[in-house]
């Protein structure tokens, strides 16, 4: 299928004064997978739940498969598969018997032997909700997104908390719709999870889009494909660290010093002469491949995940 | 119209709840336990005589005597001082103070008393030679259905439809509300109505269990009659179910907080705990809180449910009471639906 799967234009949710989501433009295509990236309280939550039709937004449209929840509500609820963040499914009742109740909802979807194949919960079939490990109970929430056999389907922190093993199932989920031509779209704030599943991500924080790109294209604008990080002993003249070749941008970030620099092998040793010729002792020094992580601490200074 | 939806979600439903002992505990074996101790504290004995004080003096021993020829009197002779104490404390009914005339000294306001009033009267002009004028005969009458027990247990049947309902109801869907169930529910294409109407449903199937428990408890162990239809019986306790049903929905339609519906249900049901004669009648409320105490919907379900179990009242005839438990649960039913919070 072809074509736009969501849209949404000039959406705006505002909670007393706090403004939750700032005016937001998006568009998925069909069969893409797309992220919506950003700290907590960044908005992603209400932009998912205004996309999916559980909160009303004070102004914008939304438009879903050509659709709108106004005139289309109850077919389009059909045509979707939906996991909320921190649902807690009936303790008492059984795997199976919670597919069950789901799949009751909708008039053609999977059968629960397939879901519970998709999510890999085969052997807990008769087992309660109750007994179930916390990345158990994501699958099984993952399941009842599934049981419609969905055309758009929305994660809200599919991993968040997860064991390594559940994160790995959730991505393989991810991947096989994707690749069956369904549209997927998630939160998330783990950056690894964004670049490798979606197409696209867009970087959202105070309830707007800051950047949207490709992962790849998102890394590339830093200008340069590494991150020097480093502590010293004393402070350190941060302009003196512009002036060493090859650095694009030089952030302190609490006691560390970041450089986003284009070739590590040159500026390393650039880095330690200035530290010794200034005689300030090096505590720390690490270097990595730059990130979405990097995308976003140069777009606004701070970490995604700030306790 | 699909009704599979409806039916998995009672089922859910019936599920959970038999599989939580502590919730079948409170709808099963307590109202069983609470008409056993009623059952057993109210039992209709043979009447005990009415004890009664006769202070120490000359004639003390005479009097005694006289007394003692009554089967409703049990006579003792007391020290001056302390008659006037076991009056007080409720020991004996009355005290016959010898002297010119002799004394009765009672407590009106206690029935006891006041009988205890009559027999000695009655005991002593006798022992002293007065005669009736009219001969008289007694026949005495102890009939099933008209025993405390028999008045009780309609109304232990209404208290239970009332608060399995609500309890079951209210906490139910709190607790749903509160884990974000009831906003994963309505992100499918699942109809509301069909999820309230399944809280309803999933009522009357266990309403069924624990009646007939009640019931079938109270005819083994104190022989309480039913003296109307089955059906007549069903009918009442289905539309108490429901409206009780209705009533839990709509206490607890907007409620995030185990706490905060609790209390609501409290502040519901306290009302009716008092003033819908559960335990004693409704008429003994003064005149002017009866049109309350009659629009009530468990004052309505229990007056129907005695109707129906001690005076083999027929469904036409509990029309009345019908109509007001109806129209309560078709308003809250409705009320709740408008005022619904899902998320």
């Amino acid at each position: 299928m072809n074509g736009i799967a969501i849209r949404c234009r000039g959406v705006v949710k505002r909670y007393d004064a706090v403004v939750a989501v700032d005016g937001l433009d998006l568009e998925v295509a069909a069969g893409e997978c797309f992220g919506l990236l950003g700290p907590n309280g960044a908005g992603k939550t209400t932009t998912v739940e205004i996309l999916e039709g559980l909160i009303a937004p004070d102004a914008g449209s939304v438009e879903l498969l050509g659709c709108t929840w106004r005139r289309d509500g109850r077919s389009l609820r059909e045509r979707l598969g939906i996991q909320l963040q921190e649902t807690q499914l009936a303790e008492k009742l059984s795997v199976v018997e919670t597919i069950r109740l789901f799949r009751s909802f909708y008039r053609r979807g999977r059968t629960a032997d397939e879901v519970l194949a998709l999510v890999g919960l085969e052997e807990k079939r008769n087992a309660w909700v109750r007994k179930l490990s916390g990345g158990q109970r994501q699958r099984l929430s993952l399941a009842c997104a599934l049981v419609s056999d969905p055309e758009v389907l929305f994660l809200d922190e599919p991993t968040s908390g997860l064991d390594p093993q559940s994160r790995r199932r959730v991505w393989d989920v991810v991947e096989a719709s994707r690749a069956r031509g369904g549209t997927v779209m998630l939160t998330t704030h783990y950056m690894e999870e964004a670049a490798r599943l979606c197409d696209r991500v867009a970087i959202v924080d105070h309830g707007r889009v800051i950047a949207l790109g490709r992962p790849a294209e998102l890394v590339a604008s830093l200008g340069a494909e590494h991150v020097v990080e480093f502590a010293a002993a004393a402070p350190v003249d941060l302009a003196s660290l512009r002036r060493i070749e090859g650095v694009r941008d030089v952030v302190e970030d609490g006691g560390s010093v970041r450089l986003t620099v284009a070739e590590v092998h040159r500026a390393v040793p650039a880095l330690l002469s200035a530290l010794d010729r200034a005689g300030i002792d090096l505590l720390r020094l690490a270097t990595h491949h730059a990130t979405l992580e990097d995308v976003f601490v140069a777009l606004t200074g701070r970490h995604l995940r700030e306790e | 119209m699909r009704l599979d939806p409806l039916r998995q979600l009672i089922l859910a439903k019936l599920r959970e709840l038999a599989r939580e002992p502590e919730a079948l505990f409170w709808i099963f074996v307590f109202p069983v336990l609470l008409a056993l101790a009623l059952g057993v504290a109210f039992r209709s004995a043979a009447p005990e005589p009415l004890p009664v004080a006769v202070e120490d003096g000359p004639e003390g021993a005479a009097i005694v005597a006289a007394l003692e020829a009554s089967r409703d009197l049990r006579p003792e002779v007391v020290p001056h001082g302390e008659a006037a104490e076991r009056l007080r404390t409720g020991k004996v009914a009355l005290v016959v103070v010898p002297g010119e005339s002799w004394t009765y000294w009672f407590d009106p306001t206690r029935p006891d008393s006041r009988l205890a009033r009559l027999a000695v009267d009655d005991a002593l002009q006798r022992s002293a030679g007065r005669t009736d004028p009219v001969a008289t005969v007694d026949r005495t009458l102890t009939e099933r259905g008209s025993r405390y027990i028999d008045f009780l247990i309609p109304g232990l049947v209404g208290m239970n439809l009332m608060g399995t309902g609500m309890w079951g109801i209210g906490f139910y869907i709190v607790n749903a509300r509160s884990k974000r169930l009831l906003k994963r529910l309505v992100a499918t294409p699942m109809r509301r109505w069909q999820y309230l109407l399944a809280q309803i449903g999933g009522r009357l199937v266990f309403l069924v269990l624990e009646v007939g428990a009640l019931v079938g408890f109270a005819s083994l162990a104190f022989g309480v009659p039913l003296r109307g239809s089955i059906a007549a019986l069903a009918a009442m306790c289905a539309l108490g179910g429901m409206t009780f049903a209705g009533l839990g929905l709509l206490v607890a339609s907007r409620a995030r907080t185990i706490e905060g519906v609790s209390g609501l249900m409290n502040l519901v049901m306290l009302p009716m705990w008092i003033l819908s004669g559960i335990f004693f009648s409704t008429s003994r409320f003064p005149d002017v809180v009866q049109p309350l105490v009659q629009a009530l919907p468990l004052t309505a379900v229990i007056d129907g449910l005695r109707a129906v179990m001690l005076d083999g009242a027929g469904i036409a005839a509990v029309a009345d009471e019908m109509m007001i438990a109806g129209a309560w649960c078709a308003l809250s039913f409705l009320l709740a639906l408008a005022r619904f919070r899902w998320s």
